[in-house]
């Protein structure tokens, strides 16, 4: 066991730990956006959106997300049109083409997993909301949604620590995040099982990290999901209200 | 209660030959009542007969096929679509019609990610866009009023059925309504809950607020209510004050509802 060359591996891989993290978050953020678009397609019941979103799922969750990246970085690049365009300027640049590959490719996924959490808010729940002269937006944005995100959130903190993993896809056109940068290390050293075994110790780490973000947030927006932990504040709140009057 | 007391007020809401339709089915088949302001109704009838659907039609959860909604001085707008689906014509005038209408549910439907003060909260608030200080302040008086000001900060789903029920009516009073529509308040409970809810409803009927109770509480219909309308398969059998029809021996299809 060569520890220093462990450590050494270690060092050499952790600056490609931002970038890593920048593609997993920019693209689940953006991605997100998508998802929610296509969820409501789906769900809106008017026929052409429905199909577009069902296409657009088919197509997208059913390849390989690496054939997706070639088409996006390599593929687009043999239209002179493409070239030509203003979406060259992303276009041109493989960052650029990690963040769309990821971006579509996780909307796919996450519209599925919002679509479940809207499916499931309670009807009744809603009901009372009309009752009381709420619609459209507002309704939205203060009783479905926050009800749907409660319901989809163990299954997006699920997506996001895919997202995380699929990251490792970019290196193969030429980004030097974690991958990349073990890959062009294990080229210069030969020394394949050190520096993958510190690179899968890397993604274990941020991915261990995320899963406790995830599940505190959870724990935060779930306070009617477990027992009442305000009996004591209460009591003395009363009692203080009691002083005054 | 008198069952005179508030017959010659204002009526607060009207239904004129109300028709439903579920797909072939015809759940309401020209029902015509009103409720005059301060007036507390019982509306009693078995299952299907469409007691419900007719409440609901009151706010436009459901809409009727034809026949026409007038709540205070303003009948609700509808139109029929290029489908022939009848639906209110102006979505605002519902919204502002409904927020005036508070409504208390079988099934409470609290929204379960709030606590109770902001379940009592949320409409005076966003919908009625009153200052936030203020609603607080009065949904402490309501939710004391309603016996659970101990709750505020407790979410639903650690409440019992009673007091879930309680705060349901808390949010329905909070904007303020002129009219409050029961749609089996006690139905989903336990029957040792059922006594608080209707105690806290009885209180709102001697302050003289304008009710209509969808109810199988024989107690409560027969009591606490001005008038009670018993519905048979879509249409009013018999209407009346409760003295009057429950003392009505002739009229066979009630007494048997009564008696069970």
């Amino acid at each position: 066991m060569d520890m220093q060359f462990f450590w050494e591996s270690l060092v050499t891989l952790i600056p490609g730990i931002p970038l890593t993290l920048q593609l997993a978050f920019l693209s689940t953020f953006l991605g997100a956006f998508i998802a929610l678009g296509l969820a409501m397609m789906r769900l809106s019941g008017i026929r052409p959106l429905d199909w577009f979103a069902r296409g657009y799922l088919f197509v997208f969750r059913g390849s390989p997300l690496l054939v997706q990246l070639f088409l996006i970085y390599y593929g687009l690049s043999q239209f002179p049109a493409v070239r030509h365009s203003f979406a060259w300027t992303f276009l041109r640049d493989p960052y650029w083409c990690a963040i769309i590959a990821l971006t579509l490719n996780t909307a796919a996924y996450a519209s599925e997993v919002i679509r479940g959490g809207l499916l499931s808010v309670p009807h009744g729940q809603v009901e009372a909301a009309r009752a009381c002269g709420m619609s459209g937006f507002k309704l939205f944005r203060r009783i479905v949604l926050p009800l749907a995100i409660r319901q989809a959130l163990p299954a997006y903190g699920t997506e996001l620590i895919l997202m995380v993993k699929a990251t490792s896809l970019a290196s193969i056109i030429t980004i030097m995040e974690i991958t990349g940068l073990a890959a062009k290390l294990v080229s210069e050293t030969y020394r394949v099982i050190e520096v993958f075994v510190v690179a899968g110790a890397i993604y274990l780490a941020i991915n261990f990290i995320l899963t406790r973000i995830i599940m505190a947030f959870e724990y935060k927006l779930t306070p009617h999901l477990r027992e009442p932990r305000i009996t004591k504040v209460l009591a003395l709140e009363n009692e203080s209200a009691g002083e005054i009057s | 209660m008198t069952s005179s007391a508030s017959q010659n007020s204002p009526v607060a809401v009207s239904l004129t030959d109300l028709h439903k339709y579920f797909g072939d089915l015809e759940v309401l088949k020209g029902v015509t009542m009103k409720a005059h302001e301060g007036e507390v109704v019982s509306i009693l009838g078995s299952s299907g007969s469409g007691k419900s659907t007719m409440l609901r039609c009151i706010n436009m959860l459901e809409t009727p096929t034809s026949g026409t909604v007038t709540v205070g001085e303003e009948t609700i707008k509808l139109v029929t679509d290029r489908k022939g689906v009848v639906k209110p014509a102006d979505r605002k005038q519902v919204d502002r019609l409904r927020t005036r209408v508070g409504m208390v549910f079988q099934s409470f439907n609290l929204w379960s990610h709030k606590t109770i003060l902001e379940n009592v909260i949320e409409a005076p608030i966003h919908v009625q866009g009153r200052d936030r200080k203020d609603c607080i302040e009065e949904a402490q008086d309501i939710l004391a009023k309603v016996g659970i000001a101990d709750k505020r900060d407790f979410y639903p789903s650690h409440l019992s059925g009673g007091q879930q029920q309680r705060a349901a009516i808390a949010r329905a009073l909070a904007q303020h309504p002129d009219v409050l529509l029961f749609d089996e308040p006690t139905s989903a409970l336990d029957p040792e809950l059922v006594g608080e809810v209707l105690r806290v409803m009885r209180g709102l009927a001697e302050e003289g607020r304008t009710m209509l109770v969808v109810t199988h509480e024989m107690s409560f219909a027969r009591d606490v209510s001005n008038r009670v309308v018993f519905l048979h398969q879509g249409q009013i059998d018999a209407e009346g004050s409760p003295d009057a029809l429950f003392n009505d021996m002739s009229n066979e299809r009630f007494q048997k509802f009564i008696a069970g």
